[in-house]
């Protein structure tokens, strides 16, 4: 009799064990076509942005004087040496394309590493302790709300100084605010549950009920907003190095490459489309990416 | 109601003065000291820069600084342009209509289509229109609008010629200015050649700057409407027999406006910042190009004065949001 039960409920105990969550997150992930496409995409930049010193055809900084402005290969009179055509002085646009993507993806990298690193510090700070610290936190980041992102750091550029690592810090400051208000309420929600009072009445010290009991159990929103984080942060340093305060030239960057050829728009339509085209490919991937995250890590939406 | 509106109006106080101090530290961080900024390399005496200092106030201590700062600016008072030397404040409000007249047609021309947009796509859950709908405002989200705004120059403006490149108006044309919107200006004056030529030249900059709130609008239209629709009082709407139309536009829609309302207020800021790209590619007279104008011409008390009054204008605007928002719905009024 008794044999004839553990038979029984043998294969049960199999079929309910909950998967691993890494599974799990994985099977709700790949049914989501938009999010796949985006990671494809992602990992096609970050290996092009690797290995832009093998892959480009052309040094990015080197003039070719009798090629200025060549059309992409498809258009009259380009030629399979520049494929993409070449820019106002003559240098080979896909070169510097696959370096603008070695640029926008460690700016991407910096950019979300830095403010995900402060934004994260202060919102476990202002959510664990409350009180004061949370009242003086909060306000502070309510106002760098108050201002409008690019404003910002278009300010925040203008007075460090224009160029690359500058515009990186300037974009990083407006960001902050939203790591920092997400991780807050992450805190808020998990820090009274029972586990959390367990191990402090076990007597696990302020800093590993928060870094190791607390913070794991918060991360799902802050992994969704750092990914989305780096769409931003592409945009904003492009809009920025648009505007001549960002990276200067001749550094590759997208967006000063948009705004370095300006006034061949008409002539050269081409100078003007890849690096555009380049931007908003890379933001569109990232934003994909992070919606599939979202939906794949958010036990609300789940089922 | 009142007790309701003075707790936001006093919330919005330290926001404020936050603003303040935060651009009166930025514009002391930069570098080079701002003597040396106004009186050029050539060199200044001694005495006369002493007196200078003592004249700008230099020779007090921060906090002194500070609170003669916010003392100025509360009687409105933002400083001179190192360049024009017309106060700050009268230059922002000859140029604030500009961006205001784009902000509202870019937010008008974002709610009307993406408000029908979103609804349809909730409706039709699944459907390659709901498909579009969702692919087009995610690519709007992820746009770089300046070269947004080059494409279409590229294409309409130089390739068939249909809009202009730049600018409000015609030069042919003048308008006394009596609101500074264009628009109404022209009509007022009964010029009507003058008020196509005003229409053209917003065409452009409004798509460019509305392409971002479009997506935001339309996305979050679209789920607020499906969280709705799962609602057991829509079961119940459907249930007792009322026509499609009526369920959705009377009992879905009012419900669904609500989150999509609180995001419109919050795109105010996405848009006074969108507006520095935006000016800067169509040579629009408003105040984001002359913030970016200031920058590249080092005028500090003009960028002091104008991240200010925009920072201000984000926050009252917010505060209405917030306000009107208890006073249309009872539950926030209420809540704590």
């Amino acid at each position: 009799m008794s044999a004839e039960i553990s038979t029984q409920s043998d294969p049960a105990v199999a079929v309910s064990r909950p998967p691993h969550p890494l599974a799990e997150f994985w099977y709700h992930f790949k049914q989501n076509k938009g999010a796949l496409l985006g990671l494809v995409v992602i990992l096609l930049i970050a290996v092009i942005a690797v290995l832009a010193g093998v892959l480009a055809p052309h040094d990015p900084d080197i003039q070719y004087r009798d090629a200025i402005l060549s059309p992409p290969v498809w258009q009259e009179g380009g030629t399979w040496t520049y494929l993409l055509g070449t820019d106002d002085i003559g240098r080979d646009m896909l070169s510097r394309l696959m370096y603008g993507a070695r640029l926008s993806m460690l700016i991407g990298l910096i950019v979300v590493t830095l403010s995900l690193a402060v934004g994260l510090g202060l919102g476990l700070l202002a959510g664990f302790f409350g009180g004061m610290a949370d009242v003086l936190i909060m306000r502070a980041m309510d106002i760098l709300l108050a201002l409008p992102s690019l404003l910002l750091a278009v300010v925040v550029a203008a007075i460090l100084g224009p160029g690359l690592t500058n515009a990186m810090l300037a974009v990083s400051v407006v960001v902050i605010p939203h790591y920092a208000r997400l991780t807050r309420a992450a805190v808020m929600a998990e820090v009274n549950k029972d586990y959390v009072v367990a191990s402090r009445v076990a007597g696990a010290g302020p800093l590993r009920l928060m870094l190791i009991v607390v913070l794991p159990n918060c991360l799902a929103p802050l992994i969704v907003q750092a990914t989305l984080g780096f769409s931003t942060a592409i945009l904003d340093a492009a809009a920025l190095g648009f505007l001549g305060l960002g990276a200067q030239p001749p550094t590759p960057e997208w967006g000063t490459m948009l705004a370095s050829s300006l006034q061949f728009l008409q002539r050269a339509p081409w100078v003007v489309t890849w690096p555009g085209v380049a931007i908003l490919v890379t933001v569109l991937a990232f934003n994909l990416l992070g919606d599939g995250l979202r939906d794949a890590l958010d036990p609300k939406l789940k089922r | 109601m009142l007790r309701f509106i003075l707790t936001r109006v006093s919330l919005v106080i330290p926001t404020f003065l936050g603003i303040t101090f935060l651009t009166f530290i930025l514009i002391r961080l930069v570098p080079g000291d701002p003597i040396e900024v106004r009186v050029g390399e050539r060199g200044i005496a001694p005495e006369r820069l002493a007196a200078f200092r003592h004249e700008l106030g230099l020779d007090q201590p921060l906090w002194q600084q500070f609170l003669d700062y916010v003392g100025h600016v509360l009687s409105g008072d933002f400083g001179l342009s190192l360049i024009t030397h017309n106060p700050v404040l009268s230059e922002f409000v000859t140029l604030f209509p500009a961006t205001l007249e784009l902000a509202l047609c870019a937010m008008l021309f974002a709610t009307l289509i993406g408000l029908p947009a979103g609804i349809l796509a909730a409706v039709k859950r699944g459907s390659l229109f709901d498909h579009g709908v969702m692919g087009a405002s995610l690519t709007g989200y992820s746009m770089p609008i300046f070269w947004w705004g080059l494409l279409l120059i590229l294409f309409f403006s130089v390739a068939l010629g249909w809009t202009p490149v730049s600018g409000r108006l015609d030069l042919v044309y003048y308008v006394e200015p009596v609101t500074g919107f264009m628009l109404i200006d022209t009509l007022m004056a009964g010029d009507y050649d003058a008020f196509r030529s005003a229409l053209s030249h917003l065409i452009l900059p409004t798509i460019v700057l509305g392409t971002v709130p479009l997506a935001v609008v339309a996305r979050m239209t679209r789920s607020a409407m499906l969280e709705v629709l799962g609602e057991d009082y829509i079961r119940t709407a459907r249930a007792k027999g009322l026509a499609d139309r009526r369920v959705i536009g009377m009992h879905a829609l009012r419900n669904a406006l609500i989150p999509v309302v609180t995001v419109i207020g919050l795109q105010v800021g996405t848009l006074l910042g969108g507006a520095i790209l935006t000016e800067t590619i169509f040579s629009w007279p408003g105040v984001g190009k002359w913030l970016i104008e200031s920058i590249n011409r080092r005028d500090y008390p003009a960028l002091q004065g104008g991240v200010l009054l925009i920072a201000t204008s984000v926050i009252l605007v917010n505060l209405l949001v917030d306000v009107l928002y208890g006073v249309l719905n009872p539950r926030i009024r209420h809540a704590r």
